[in-house]
């Protein structure tokens, strides 16, 4: 077990050692791409720790940047979760909600998020609310489906045993449906929380005057290649934290594992 | 105890007709064994699930103690073809699910629970996820789980269809064993000769679809049986050719 551990960890720091190599290799030793727009991972390394204290272009450190950008993506998407999944559930076990919600939100589900921002730039100007409604939107709908799809596919028998117990349909829900659906509403979660990072940045592009969306269109436009790369980093590191925490949650939630 | 009353099923589809039980008449005393045997695939769970409250007769009608079968109860447990566990709570959470539905305090639950898998000789395998566990076990834990909610009636669904032989063999003397300590009134489905003479009081045979009651052993041997005694083969012979018929 330890062995293998190692071994993935080993081969999972090749992985990353190597790329980064190549990518070293056609900025500074062949010189493929002029050093201005394709920067070797050195001078990005050396643009993040100078972002780190520095304002200019964007008005901005990294840090001012990134806590805007957690505000809104945090914001937008625990309000996501926290109406999305219940309301999965209930559509998933409750037929009347289904009958009700179901076409409304299949009416809705295929405009993607980003459409939504010209409309809440008109409504809520370009501040925080216009962003985190549009993260809002993008977050929701893979936890409604998540749940909901969890929510269907409960074993029939396992709802058999509860009612054979005298459980009612509700106590049904909360002792069955829902630990059953519980992984499957965790892969929303996690869907989710990509779809939120996708929308912030593409609505901090277009509507804002910070964060890392921001920062990165800033720089486009005086030509920073460098810079443009850390808040890119920036983005994938945050993320895939942020996702180390979900799954952390998940393995002490989900219990037993499954198969049948 | 349990009284079946010229009990009919028809499902429809598409507005096709499909009999699966007709006219099923039956009786089962207290603290009585009776095996259900039946060929292939025909409406044996379906009985099953009228008897427990799963599903409805579209004729005739059933009675436990007397009282109209109308849903399912506690009164009535039922250990199923497939383990049907909860694979999120371990064995000990499993048990004590049906004295956690009735509302019990969480001491007396633990103990209903420890109770039952000593019974089912699970003891030590209390805190483990049934993943985790094998086949047979996982029916003890399914029979200790019906058993804890104190069912006067215990519906038993094909439960050892998907175990191995060896396996199979363990754990009809394992209920024999449990069910002589602890008797309840059981019905137990199965398509096994072998199985429903090791256990039965007596056997009830059906036809093929649509079901009917085809026929009823009374079996007299003392327990626990043996597979190879010559009353055994006797029977066995006997009653094949009764099965045999109905193909």
């Amino acid at each position: 077990m330890k062995e293998k551990k190692l071994k993935y960890t080993l081969i999972s720091t090749a992985s990353v050692f190597c790329f980064l190599l190549i990518w070293y290799l056609i900025a500074d030793v062949f010189k493929v791409f002029p050093s201005s727009t394709f920067p070797s991972p050195f001078k990005v390394a050396t643009a993040f720790v100078r972002k780190l204290t520095v304002t200019t272009p964007d008005g901005g450190t990294l840090g001012k940047h990134l806590i805007a950008s957690l505000k809104v993506v945090l914001l937008g998407y625990l309000l996501g979760i926290v109406i999305g999944v219940p309301l999965g559930i209930l559509m998933g076990w409750y037929r009347r909600v289904d009958l009700i919600v179901k076409p409304l939100f299949d009416l809705i589900r295929p405009i993607p998020p980003v459409g939504w921002i010209p409309l809440m730039i008109l409504w809520l100007g370009i501040g925080i609310q216009a962003k985190a409604t549009v993260i809002f939107v993008s977050a929701v709908t893979p936890a409604i489906i998540n749940a909901y799809t969890g929510i269907k596919q409960t074993n029939p028998v396992h709802i058999w045993v509860a009612r054979t117990f005298g459980a009612s349909n509700f106590e049904t829900l909360l002792k069955v449906g829902i630990p059953s659906a519980l992984p499957m509403i965790f892969a929303g979660l996690k869907v989710s929380l990509g779809a939120s990072w996708m929308a912030l940045v593409a609505a901090e592009m277009l509507a804002s005057t910070e964060g890392l969306g921001y920062m990165i269109q800033m720089n486009r436009m005086v030509g920073k290649a460098d810079n443009i790369m850390v808040g890119m980093i920036t983005i994938g590191l945050v993320g895939a934290l942020l996702t180390y925490i979900l799954e952390t949650l998940e393995k002490k939630l989900v219990k037993g594992g499954r198969n049948k | 105890m349990i009284s079946c009353k010229h009990v009919s099923k028809t499902f429809e589809n598409n507005g096709q007709k499909n009999e699966v039980l007709k006219d099923i008449s039956l009786e089962v005393a207290e603290n009585e064994f009776v095996v259900i045997l039946g060929p292939g695939q025909c409406g044996k769970t379906t009985l099953v699930n009228i008897m427990a409250g799963l599903d409805h007769e579209t004729a005739g009608s059933v009675t436990v103690n007397g009282k109209q079968v109308d849903g399912p109860a506690p009164e009535r447990g039922v250990v199923y073809q497939k383990t049907a566990l909860f694979p999120w709570l371990t064995v000990e959470g499993n048990v004590g699910f049906g004295p956690k539905m009735a509302g019990l305090p969480k001491k007396e639950r633990k103990e209903k629970a420890k109770h039952y898998i000593d019974l089912v000789g699970l003891s030590g395998f209390e805190k483990s996820y049934p993943i985790k566990l094998s086949g047979g076990m996982r029916q003890r834990v399914g029979i200790a789980r019906a058993y804890c909610n104190n069912p006067s009636v215990l519906l038993m669904d094909e439960p050892f269809g998907h175990l191995d032989a060896q396996t199979r063999y363990l754990m009809q003397e394992e209920v024999e064993r449990i069910w002589s300590q602890d008797k309840r009134t059981v019905v137990f489905i199965t398509n096994n000769i072998e199985e429903a003479l090791y256990l039965a009081d007596r056997i009830i045979l059906l036809s093929n679809c649509p079901t009917t009651v085809r026929n009823e052993f009374k079996i007299d041997l003392p327990r626990p049986r043996d597979y190879i005694s010559p009353e055994f083969l006797k029977l066995r012979e006997e009653i094949s050719k009764h099965v045999e018929t109905t193909e």
